[in-house]
């Protein structure tokens, strides 16, 4: 199975639990957010407190999170937005 | 146009912005900081943002809004860091030439901003803490409980 290189972005309050804005991670491809979710809760200690269904944004669009993450995407945790 | 700003949102040019001859009616909504004196009392709000997706989250929303009503004018202007209370964190100006569709592009605008539009807000309160703020008004649990 091939891997990719995915660059994962945190915001606000998930910044603060997982102790950085950004951080490359790679996972293996074909993936899902879904499974990005998951490494990320394994690979950095303060993620495993985010939530296992994060709002979630690749490329700067929202997405489910069975939406697929390829190679070079970026990938966005959102808390739950409070804009206005 | 930017949607971002960290000044104070300047209402002479959001209208002057969407003034146009053909429009009749414009409807000018803004969303201000209020205080909480059952809460703990709150002085400001800090707003912060993943900035260049609520970018794209903005021309996205105006351009449906152009879709739906398509003599419409919108202007919006979001406040980012400390805005304390009683000032504007949104403007937003709809204008068109009647009323009606002015009123409900400027409503739609507001309504997907609240649903889609990448910015958090941390609430500072009268005895000096701060706390991050889920879109239900209420403070957010840090931690696993505090998920949505």
């Amino acid at each position: 199975m091939a891997t990719g290189t995915v660059q994962v972005r945190f915001f606000a309050r998930y910044a603060e639990l997982a102790g950085c804005e950004t951080t490359a991670l790679s996972v293996a491809v074909p993936a899902t957010v879904a499974d990005v979710v998951r490494r990320v809760r394994e690979a950095i200690p303060g993620a495993a407190l985010l939530p296992e269904r994060p709002l979630a944004a690749i490329n700067m669009r929202h997405v489910k999170l069975d939406a697929p993450v390829g190679d070079g995407d970026e990938v966005a945790f959102l808390p739950p937005v409070a804009g206005g | 146009m930017a949607y971002l700003t960290r000044e104070s949102i300047l209402v002479s040019s959001l209208l002057a912005e969407v003034a146009a001859p053909h429009c009749g009616g414009t409807c000018l909504f803004l969303g201000t900081v209020r205080d909480a004196p059952d809460d703990g009392g709150v002085t400001g709000i800090e707003y912060s943002a993943y900035e260049a997706m609520a970018i794209a989250e903005l021309d996205r929303m105006l351009a449906e809004a152009r879709k739906r009503w398509p003599e419409v004018r919108v202007a919006v202007r979001h406040r980012l860091g400390l805005v304390p209370t009683e000032e504007a964190s949104i403007g937003i100006a709809a204008a068109a030439p009647h009323r009606a569709a002015a009123f409900e592009a400027c409503r739609y605008v507001i309504e997907e901003v609240k649903q889609r539009l990448p910015i958090w807000k941390k609430e500072l309160r009268a005895d000096g803490t701060a706390l991050w703020v889920d879109p239900e008004g209420r403070p957010a649990v840090v931690g696993p409980e505090g998920t949505p």
